[in-house]
């Protein structure tokens, strides 16, 4: 029977960027994904026919681009278009512009606050050092601050020495970064309310937390350190939905000799005397492999693929204690003509871009004291775009798919699972969210999926649904991140390595815990890495 | 004014509060000319005793559970006055529960904590602490008369709860003490300087980093994941009785604008178990005459060193002569000179309406006007005919601390509402009888109740002159409920709204903390980042207040390390 | 549930401004003069406003200035209104120079600082009366401003889009204003200003200018501003005026040896690498630091780099060998070792030398100014032409011309 050199649990990205650095660096790779096809939380799917959804994810920009440059994934048909701005529509009637144009936005927020406006050139320098400060640890292992060993203390006192390096008043802002709340850290610089809502969204989503919770600062910065191209803090859309990413990397993989085997459940990983030695699928078949590696969150991969038997109490303790509550659904709709903003003149930029309701920061947090509860929110907060206007590719023309990404959806309505009516009641608050701002969108509508935490789980197997794996927060970040010991992709059974979004740095499609996670591996292989860019410069 | 005076003073100490007063004892110590300006008829800000009812008199401040050590010790606060009250015996009395000091002592308390020799210690675990002085409990209240209460220094007993619980409370404790104790360090010294790495910066963060190392590898792993967590979900992970859960996210919370799933909010925590009394980490004693007694103390200990006090003195200005402060003019306009001036008070009044936006750099003003300080509690001062019950709370635990949290879950829904400028229909309190401990403070038969309302947010929305009426019944409907008879009792009812205390004790957004005591307020950015030393940007001006590191309580400390700072300073000139 | 308050109509100016985004680059009060007489068609974005680089050739336009007299719209220049019994007080917290010496009817060359003394930017500071002034600069500050007034009763307001500006700077400038009928022109001596009737308004004349020759500035509200135009190009016609672009006016300042924010030197709030900002001693500005006069943003800690000698910069003018300019070339000492880098180079016609401005590392360019070298990659034809060439160390401005200076102003 065969012996694959490593076998991978699941087809996200994460798994495939994984497997794909390992096949390129001659390992024999098997991913084992548990659906009809790949992508994880990055798929493209016609569920309508002439209809193509970012069913999941729906907007990239966190991807590294030394990933892609090192699986050549343009070849296997990836682009990605920088949209062009987006707005806060206001109760009043009006909007908040974003524009790329640097003078053209501070023009907009110079309509409801000049100093605003001015204000923005300062926290933009502030948060560009701080996104400069963290970005070159995305590619790094994090050290393990409780261990002796050169390469730990040598990575601390990398670490040391980046944090020494900058400034008193630097360093004062690094601590407010990792500390403040979203809310209060805007509070210093701007005074518009409006305005105050467009920043915290960066800080909120994929969060369990309000904007007005500590460590939503962090969060933002996590949001603003993607690039599209070298435009730093750009999002853009997957030409073809967020399903273009993994398919350009299954075709990467493909191509480099890698073999792919969906509709593969597993159920078992195959441990003998502490050692990984291959996976059991739904069906009973097993498969044998020198290592295999979970793309699937901490808490799936150790609760319930591992036997509890395996592994030390300590840390089955910090596994359960890890925090993954899911906070976010997601309603994609196809619709059959644009939808009309009469708020946004027709010509305006903000449309090929993100749209936002919910004009104040109380009403976001308003939205979370309701997830607190174990309710969907009642105003959610909305994060709304349509690729079709810059994508051809997704639906015919005049034709639009709209991806709304919602906030809060608790894992489970007052302490009880989702049914289908609560989901159908969660969808109409998104729709008619929108249509107070949106004349006659319902009439558009063709189709609708509704994914609430619990279809989430059920699809693409994220444990309470949570998109992150896992929550951003800073006892869960770095070292820290799953779980204290195990920060270093590795697991306490040899041969058993973590890839997904649950390991440093996190989520959102980065590409990054699947890279460094082949890196750790081919150290412990011995293997050369020379395929594997280092992380572009910060100059 | 004159060099006559010029002479006179080498310090003037604006504030006549515990933390002005424990600078200028230390100052005056040293063989400095020291004066106090108080702007009230009398010194103790806070923390003064004072009659709010014929016949009753009550503290803001009703508890004392981090007076520091080194204070009391540099202070000889005892020789002063200080008593620290002693609970008359119990009817029921109940053995001594060890003895003596340190960790020694701890170790026997928490034997004697074990389940199985609980039920001889209802009614209290005696501590040893300074000369056999009691630790007063903590009694969370239910509604349904099934109250769990925490014996001797923060709950080295635990009672009313499964075994279950109490074993797993007595790990969590033992973990959160032990965690406390590395930060712990720091409150006595100035903060390490960011970028600065002094000598003595440097040793105080390895000697952290090597008691954090010393814990153990597992144990470090701990420490470093849960430091800026939320107490809610570290309580979720290790207990499951509500009340428990619900007094500790209480305890995290009180005093600041955060909710137990707030992320950092377990710093609250820590910051509570950093205080001691009588060398319990956590104790917390109800002082014979009120807080106001320790004041006392404190000043004839200022006193005795040569300190002069002038109340009924506001300052109105700072005098600044080319970027030096010179002395201070009074609201009368008459002006004292000095060397030195140290500003015990808040740090956005020292600096905006004092010294003056002009005098000082642009982007400091910002940073100072950042300053996050809406006080989020109410005081609660009753008058009562007499003592009144609480749900099967026993006579003794009733000189305790008394908590109404039920849940933890409650705490954040209390909190909810204070985040939008409203107060919850179900406040969170702690309730103390300090008549109980003290006769002295009601008339004979009488009792005064004393209690800080959690949330009670500064900027309430409606404003507070419709707010106070209803805010005072919901707190009444919560006490009612825990108390039932407790209405008939009251004879006058004084609230103080975080507006009032404002108002009272000059303390902008009647905040204790003199600015929120959160993660990104502490240490090097505690009140500002790049000012954290006690120093200021102008020379010669220093602050000694709850502003700076380490806050507020009644402590003593950054009247403490002000003082130290300012002799350091001398030196090194 | 949420509905949409139609109620709560957001104001109609507010809403009236959303049509910006039609328009990245706005025209100045003096676009339709500036569209005609554009021949070159070479803008480019100053402030958010399209200005230009050159109307009609960029070598014969500075030549404009040096011969006859050029016209120059500073339209997009950020402008501030500074007004109230404070007024003083605030420039002189927020600013270098001592304000208090400043009279009514005078204009500095100012410059303001962080907290921790590094330059926000540069600008001229104008005393319209004893509680009114106007500050100009490159940059923005509102925030910056507002915050500086906490505890001053003044009132700072950005008036940027409604005050237009013109520099008429060259030899014949002096007859171009005494031709459009500005009487009393003449008295203006270099750095004073006045107000002159202009139709049914005021125009504000400053002798002051960025090219180090004899030159005015004139702000007039943007109503105004066309007639205003006119007026001058009428009566400049036998006096040679031209309007001109950027490119020339840039050559000029560089020869009289001024620098510009975020060209030579970095400003404090738009650094990202905070390494790169610079305090006033490390930029040239060190004359403008009073430890006399009153608390200005920054004293102390400009005052604490002095006494501990934690300046680490200094910008000097560089005279090159040869006739190559050595825009953005490093500086080394002794042929190896880098010391800085060259911020703005030309050859200069009027001073016939190649010159330059460069920061320097300390102690090159203070205490060590021999040996130095300027290493010039010339993009010839698809192929560097590496030259290393001797640079000397000179005083700025590299021109000195009496006529900038004198009373009365020449009359040709």
């Amino acid at each position: 029977m065969k012996t694959w050199d490593a076998i991978v649990i699941g087809g996200g990205h994460n798994g495939l960027v994984n497997a794909c650095y390992l096949q390129r660096a001659g390992l024999d790779v098997l991913v084992v994904e548990k659906n009809d096809w790949v992508g994880g939380a990055a798929t493209s799917r016609e569920l309508t026919p002439g209809f193509l959804y970012s069913n999941c994810s729906y907007v990239c920009s966190l991807f590294r681009p030394e990933i892609m440059r090192d699986l050549e994934l343009p070849r296997f048909g990836l682009q990605v278009i920088a949209y062009e701005g987006g707005a806060v529509l206001t109760r009043d009637g009006d909007y908040l512009g974003n524009y790329r144009d640097h003078d053209a936005h501070r023009r907009e927020f110079a309509r409801f606050s000049k100093r605003d406006a001015e204000v923005y050139d300062r926290y933009a320098r502030d948060v560009t050092r701080q996104c400069r400060f963290i970005q070159p640890l995305l590619m790094r292992t994090a050290p393990d601050p409780a261990s002796w060993k050169p390469r730990d203390l040598g990575e601390l006192l990398y670490l040391g020495k980046k944090f020494a390096d900058l400034t008193p008043e630097e360093m004062a802002l690094t601590l407010r970064f990792w500390t403040m709340s979203i809310s209060d850290f805007l509070d210093e610089y701007f005074e518009t309310d409006v305005i105050k809502a467009n920043f915290s969204i960066s800080g909120i989503i994929g969060t369990a937390l309000g904007p007005m919770s500590p460590g939503t600062a962090y969060v933002l910065l996590h949001h603003y350190m993607g690039e599209v191209d070298g435009s730093v803090g750009a999002w853009g859309y997957a030409r073809g939905g967020m399903g273009a990413v993994t398919k350009a990397l299954a075709a990467s993989f493909q191509a480099s000799g890698g073999t792919i085997r969906t509709g593969a459940e597993v159920e078992k990983v195959l441990v003998k005397r502490g050692k990984a030695k291959g996976v059991v699928l739904a069906g009973g078949d097993e498969i044998f492999g020198k290592l295999v590696v979970s793309n699937a969150d901490v808490k799936r991969t150790f609760l319930k693929l591992v036997e509890e038997k395996e592994l030390p109490d300590t840390f089955l303790r910090r596994v359960r204690n890890f925090k993954i509550r899911g906070s976010s659904g997601k309603v994609n709709i196809a619709l059959d003509s644009m939808p009309e903003f009469p708020a946004l003149p027709k010509d305006s930029p903000c449309l090929r871009g993100d749209l936002h309701f919910t004009d104040s920061v109380e009403r976001m947090e308003r939205a979370y004291d309701d997830w607190k509860a174990g309710r969907w929110s009642a105003d959610p907060f909305l994060d709304v775009m349509i690729p079709t206007t810059l994508d051809p590719t997704m639906a015919a023309p005049g034709k639009h798919f709209m991806s709304c990404f919602v906030q809060y959806a608790p894992p489970k309505v007052e302490g009880r699972d989702w049914t289908d009516a609560d989901r159908d009641a969660f969808a109409e608050t998104v729709v008619s969210q929108i249509a107070d701002y949106s004349p006659g969108f319902r009439d558009r509508i063709v189709h609708m999926e509704v994914r609430t935490p619990r279809e989430i789980e059920a699809e693409v197997g994220l444990t309470e649904g949570n998109i992150f794996q896992g929550e951003l927060t800073f006892d869960q970040l770095l070292f820290n991140r799953p779980v204290p010991g195990y920060a270093q992709y590795r697991s306490p059974l040899s041969g058993l390595y973590m890839c997904g979004s649950s390991t440093h740095p996190g989520g959102g499609v980065m590409g990054a815990p699947g890279r460094n996670a082949a890196a750790e591996i081919l150290r412990d292989l011995a293997r050369p890495d020379h395929h594997m860019s280092a992380a572009h410069d910060v100059i | 004014m004159t060099s006559f005076d010029r002479a006179k003073w080498d310090v003037v100490v604006i504030g006549g509060g515990h933390n002005g007063l424990v600078c200028a004892a230390l100052l005056a110590k040293s063989g400095r000319r020291v004066l106090v300006l108080e702007a009230d008829a009398e010194v103790g800000g806070s923390a003064r005793t004072e009659e709010f009812f014929p016949g009753f008199r009550a503290s803001t401040a009703h508890l004392l559970n981090r007076l520091h050590s080194e204070v009391v010790r540099a202070l000889d606060l005892k020789r002063h006055g200080l008593e620290l009250s002693r609970r008359p015996p119990t009817p029921n009395p109940s053995p001594q529960g060890g003895g003596g000091l340190g960790g020694a002592a701890t170790t026997s308390l928490m034997e004697a904590a074990r389940p199985e020799s609980l039920s001889p210690l209802r009614g209290g675990v005696r501590s040893g602490g300074i000369s056999g002085s009691t630790f007063a409990p903590s009694v969370a209240l239910s509604k349904n008369g099934n109250p769990l209460t925490l014996h001797g220094a923060y709950g080295e007993a635990l009672a009313g709860a499964t075994p279950a619980e109490q074993s797993a409370w007595k790990d969590l404790r033992a973990q959160l003490l032990r965690y406390a104790a590395i930060l712990k360090p720091f409150l006595s010294r100035r903060p390490p300087q960011l970028g600065g790495g002094s000598f003595g910066d440097m040793a105080a963060l390895g000697q952290a980093a090597l008691a954090v190392k010393r814990l153990g590898r597992e144990d470090m792993r701990d420490f470093l994941r849960v430091l800026l967590m939320n107490v809610y979900d570290l309580l979720d992970e290790q207990l499951t009785d509500d009340r428990l859960k619900g007094l500790l996210a209480f305890d995290a919370v009180l005093g600041s604008h955060l909710g137990p799933r707030s992320p950092t909010s377990l710093l609250g925590l820590y910051y509570r178990l950093t205080g001691e009394s009588g060398g319990a980490p956590g104790a917390q004693i109800v002082p014979k005459g009120g807080l106001g007694a320790v004041v006392a103390a404190i000043r004839t200990a200022a006193e005795h060193a040569g300190v002069a006090i002038r109340t009924g003195a506001p300052v109105a200005k700072i005098v600044v002569e080319k970027g030096r402060a010179v002395g201070v003019a009074l609201a009368n306009g008459e002006e004292i000179r000095a060397g030195t001036v140290v500003s015990a008070i808040n740090p956005a009044t020292t600096f905006l309406a004092l010294v003056g936006a002009p005098l000082l750099d642009t982007g400091f003003v910002r940073k100072v006007k950042a300053i996050r300080m809406k006080g989020d509690v109410a005081k609660l001062n009753l008058a009562l005919d007499g003592v009144p019950g609480f749900a099967g709370v026993e006579a003794a635990d009733l000189r305790g601390r008394l908590v109404i949290a039920p849940s933890a879950d409650h705490v954040e829904s209390a909190f909810n509402p204070a985040k939008y400028g409203e107060f919850s229909p179900e406040p969170v309190m702690e309730i103390v009888l300090p008549s109980l401990t003290d006769p002295s403070l009601a008339p004979t038969g009488s009792c005064v109740l004393s209690a800080n309302v959690q949330y009670a947010p500064y900027a309430l929305k409606e404003g507070w002159e419709t707010g106070k009426p209803k805010l005072l019944a919901a707190v009444m409907a919560q006490l009612e409920a825990h108390a039932p008879d407790i209405g008939k009792l009251v004879r006058h009812a004084e609230l103080l709204t975080p507006a009032d205390i404002e108002a009272r004790y000059r303390m902008p957004g009647g905040h204790w903390h003199h600015g929120e005591l959160q993660a990104d307020q502490m240490l090097f950015s505690r009140p500002v980042s790049g000012w954290s030393g006690y120093d200021t940007p102008v020379e010669g001006l220093f602050l000694a207040g709850a502003g700076s590191h380490p806050g507020g309580g009644i402590s003593g400390a950054p009247g403490l390390n002000a003082a130290r700072r300012i002799l350091a300073e001398r030196r090194k000139a | 549930m949420m509905t949409v308050a139609t109620t709560m109509a957001a104001d109609d100016s507010r809403r009236a401004a959303q049509s910006h985004f039609r328009t990245l680059r706005l025209g100045t009060p003096f676009q339709p003069r500036l569209d005609a007489l554009a021949k070159t068609g070479d803008w480019y974005n100053w402030a958010g406003y399209r200005a230009p680089h050159s109307l009609w050739g960029e070598e014969l336009e500075y030549f404009a200035i040096r011969s006859q007299c050029a016209l120059f719209d500073i339209s997009p220049m950020t402008k501030y209104r500074i007004e109230g019994s404070d007024a003083e007080a605030f420039c002189n917290k927020v600013t270098l120079r001592d304000v208090t010496k400043l009279k009514p009817g005078r204009v500095h060359y100012t410059a303001w600082c962080d907290d921790e003394g590094f330059v926000l930017d540069d600008g001229t500071l104008f005393r319209l009366s004893a509680t009114r002034f106007r500050l100009c600069s490159q940059e923005r500050h509102l925030p910056w401003l507002l915050d500086s007034a906490i505890g001053f009763d003044v009132a700072v307001e950005e008036e940027t889009e409604s005050i237009a500006g013109l520099a008429l700077q060259g030899p014949t400038a002096f007859a171009c204003l005494r031709a459009a009928g500005f009487a009393g022109v003449e008295k203006l001596k270099v750095f004073d200003l006045a107000e002159f009737p202009h139709e049914n308004g005021t125009v504000t004349i400053s002798r002051t200018g960025f090219t180090g020759d004899l030159g005015y500035e004139l702000f007039i509200g943007r109503d105004l501003a066309l007639s205003l135009w006119d007026r001058l190009m009428e009566a400049g016609e036998l006096h040679g005026i031209r309007a001109i672009g950027y490119t020339a006016l840039n050559r000029a300042r560089l020869e009289a040896g001024l620098i510009v924010a975020n060209a030579d030197f970095v400003t404090a709030e738009h650094a990202i690498r905070s390494n790169r900002t610079r305090m006033p001693d490390e930029i040239g500005l060190g004359f403008m630091i009073d430890p006399a006069k009153a608390h200005f943003n920054g004293r102390r800690a400009i005052l604490e780099a002095r006494a501990r000698k934690k300046l680490r910069h200094v910008l000097v003018g560089l005279e090159i060998d040869g006739n190559v300019p050595a825009e953005h070339a490093i500086v080394y000492h002794r042929k190896n070792r880098e010391v800085g880098l060259v911020s703005a180079a030309m050859w200069s016609p009027m001073a016939k030398r190649n010159i330059a401005i460069a920061s320097l590392d300390l102690p090159y360019g203070d205490s060590v100014t021999d040996d130095l070298w300027v290493e010039i990659y010339a993009m010839c034809e698809l192929k560097y032409e590496r030259l290393m060439k001797r640079a000397k160390v000179v005083p700025r401005p590299f021109i000195k011309l009496d006529r900038r200076t004198a009373s009365p102003p020449a009359d040709f």
